[in-house]
């Protein structure tokens, strides 16, 4: 198993250890003739990510720009759409509907419009708080699965249990956990109507997600462990390290690189959130994500909704960047430098 | 000494041999073990157990299987209430194996480009790649939506395997492409050596080595493919819809209640086939999690 781990920042980001072919004409016809092949290679994928996801996303872009046709509310009278320069996005960002003789006025509460920041502050909230839940939980999990005992492999395979269990279904078994008359209520002698009201509800997703997804979280920390050489925990023990210094100056400086692609895998996929709300509350009480109300708007409108798909990828676009930074900042104190020195010193 | 300690921690779980009266971390190291085990598998076990209940014995909280019953598993695949469950179930492995399929098509050359060669450009293209697989549902479904409106193509197959590939192609890619790193290479230079063209190479002696990998990668996109739910929940009609979709909107008899027992017997049958897969291609699939690390 320990063979299989990998050092998940480098090999996910940084390509294969390039062979240093001598400098030469032969080198050069060789590169020449890989690349050749390399693209015939690629490219057809690269032509099927173009229709299946670049087009979608520069229509989208395109939509976002133009009025939904319908009916004025003034006049009563079909408006068939056209140009609509930002307005799309000042609906949603700016809360700004079109009200009498397409004057821009503030949406009235309970439209789709006027929901807008709530989504975002509710997309956060769920980001935030089971990121950090499965992290914590997660990295214990992990530090147990990489001691050595007896009925490891159960363990190993019992993890994947709640990753392999489709989303729809999770959120089906916990609705039905969180029922009036469920086994949570009964188990802690509450009678909490959990989908009623706002905090319930939150918990309720908050505690679904966490148990579908700190499984796989724990699996990728592992991955992050298995790398950290026995040798220098010995070495740290010799010169009398605690277990908690050990843990806080070997482990987590150590495992962070692994750590932190972890994370923003998680916090991309948390910040997209959409199935486990939208089965599990409807998206009632406040849990409404940036996702649902796509959903919701995509009925009423598809330029509007173009819009606010294109403003929820920015902000997850965003926030991968300013992890992508970050671990940036910290790829160049582990491997990846060592590859780019030996090239600069040539 | 020092041999002693580096034997014995080893990656092995070979036992330790010295008798000891009781080891205070090894126990505390099983109980969390246990503790791990109850949370993956507790939830899932009501399901299980509510699914061999009698309907009438809903909320019933007593632990084990009482008023044990298969008739929710007949109710399950019941049109009466408009539930085609069998249909979702055919629709879903139908929509799986297409777009795996044509993810791998597409994914083992890719794959072994990005592994294998050297070009420029390479880190653009897996950068691309991982972009790709990045974007959020919703961003696709919209534009994806009005124009398979506009085309007719509402509740077809294509609809549903198309956008599908969206995600799978770019998770196939980035696990193979980890995999294939990996693989014994040399063996290739060996068959180039003894007069294989590249292509020669690639099939016959790089195809049958990496058949694990390929295996392993059809799995999780198959799974992946099975247990999308936002953009089919919005392209699919009621002839085409998957497993996720109709377990979502399980209608019961009873107007304003939710048929509880019918909908675990569903989640059941949905969930048990992965979970034996899982089980069973357990080392396999955690390396290739780790490995491509997406979803």
């Amino acid at each position: 198993m320990s063979t299989q781990a990998k050092p998940l920042a480098a090999e996910t980001i940084s390509p294969t250890p390039e062979r240093h072919l001598p400098k030469g004409e032969s080198a050069d016809r060789k590169a020449v003739t890989q690349g050749r092949w390399a693209a015939t290679l690629i490219i057809p994928s690269l032509i099927v990510l173009a229709i299946v996801v670049g087009y979608p996303i520069v229509s989208a872009i395109v939509m976002s720009f133009q009025n939904d046709s319908g009916l004025d509310p003034a006049t009563g009278l079909f408006v068939a759409g056209g140009f609509a320069g930002i307005t799309n996005y000042t609906h949603w960002l700016l809360q700004q509907c079109t009200g009498a003789g397409g004057a821009a006025v503030a949406c009235a509460p309970g439209t789709l419009g006027a929901q807008f920041w709530n989504a975002t502050v509710t997309t956060f909230f769920f980001t935030i708080v089971t990121v950090l839940l499965e992290t914590i939980i997660g990295f214990w999990m992990a530090i147990i699965m990489a001691r050595a005992f007896r009925g490891r492999g159960l363990l190993r395979a019992a993890v994947l249990v709640p990753w392999a269990i489709p989303t729809a279904v999770t959120a089906k078994l916990w609705g039905f956990i969180f029922a009036f008359q469920g086994i949570a209520n009964s188990l802690f002698g509450a009678s909490i109507l959990w989908t009623g009201s706002e905090w319930p509800a939150k918990w309720a997703v908050v505690i679904a997600d966490v148990w579908k997804t700190t499984p796989f979280m724990a699996l990728l920390i592992l991955a992050g462990l298995q790398l950290i050489p026995d040798t220098v925990y010995e070495a740290a023990k010799v010169d009398g390290a605690s277990t908690y210094q050990r843990f806080r100056m070997i482990t987590l400086p150590l495992v962070k690189p692994a750590l932190m692609v972890a994370v923003l895998f998680r916090v991309m996929d948390a910040l997209r959130m959409f199935d486990l709300p939208f089965i599990l509350t409807q998206g009632a009480n406040n849990t409404t994500t940036l996702s649902i109300l796509v959903i919701q708007q995509i009925r009423q409108g598809f330029n509007s909704a173009a819009a606010l798909s294109t403003i929820t990828f920015i902000i997850i676009f965003l926030v991968a960047f300013i992890f992508v930074r970050f671990l940036g900042a910290n790829a160049v104190d582990s491997g990846e430098p060592t590859t780019r020195k030996a090239k600069a010193a040539k | 000494m020092s041999t002693l300690t580096a034997s014995r921690k080893g990656n092995t779980s070979a036992p330790e041999i010295r008798k000891r009266p009781f080891d205070w971390g090894q126990a505390r190291t099983y109980i969390s073990a246990a503790v791990i085990v109850i949370w993956c598998f507790l939830p899932a076990y009501w399901m299980v157990v509510t699914a061999f209940r009698q309907s009438g014995f809903t909320y019933d909280t007593t632990f084990f299987f009482t008023h044990f019953t298969l008739d929710n598993f007949v109710a399950t695949f019941s049109e009466a209430q408009g539930n085609h469950f069998a249909r979702a179930l055919g629709n879903s492995l139908f929509i799986g194996i297409c777009t795996t399929v044509i993810a791998l098509l597409f994914g083992v050359f890719a794959a072994y480009a990005l592994a294998r060669l050297n070009f420029k450009g390479k880190f653009l293209v897996l950068g691309v790649i991982l972009g790709a697989s990045m974007f959020p549902g919703v961003a696709l479904v919209t534009p994806l939506f009005q124009l398979f409106t506009n085309i007719g193509w509402i509740g077809t197959y294509q609809a549903l395997i198309l956008p599908n590939i969206s995600f799978v192609l770019p998770l196939t890619i980035y696990t193979l492409t980890s995999f294939f790193r990996e693989m014994p290479w040399e063996l290739e230079e060996a068959a180039r050596i003894d007069g294989c063209t590249q292509g020669q190479a690639f099939r016959k002696v790089i195809m049958p080595l990496a058949a694990p990998a390929v295996f392993t990668t059809a799995i999780l996109a198959f799974i992946s493919s099975w247990n999308e739910f936002l953009l089919s929940s919005q392209l699919s009609s009621d002839a085409t819809k998957p497993v996720t979709v109709a377990i979502a909107s399980f209608a019961g008899s009873q107007p304003h209640e939710e048929p509880y027992t019918t909908i675990m017997a569903a989640a059941t049958i949905v969930t048990i086939p992965l979970i034996i897969m899982v089980l069973l291609f357990q080392r396999k699939i955690v390396a290739g999690l780790t490995a491509g690390a997406v979803k």
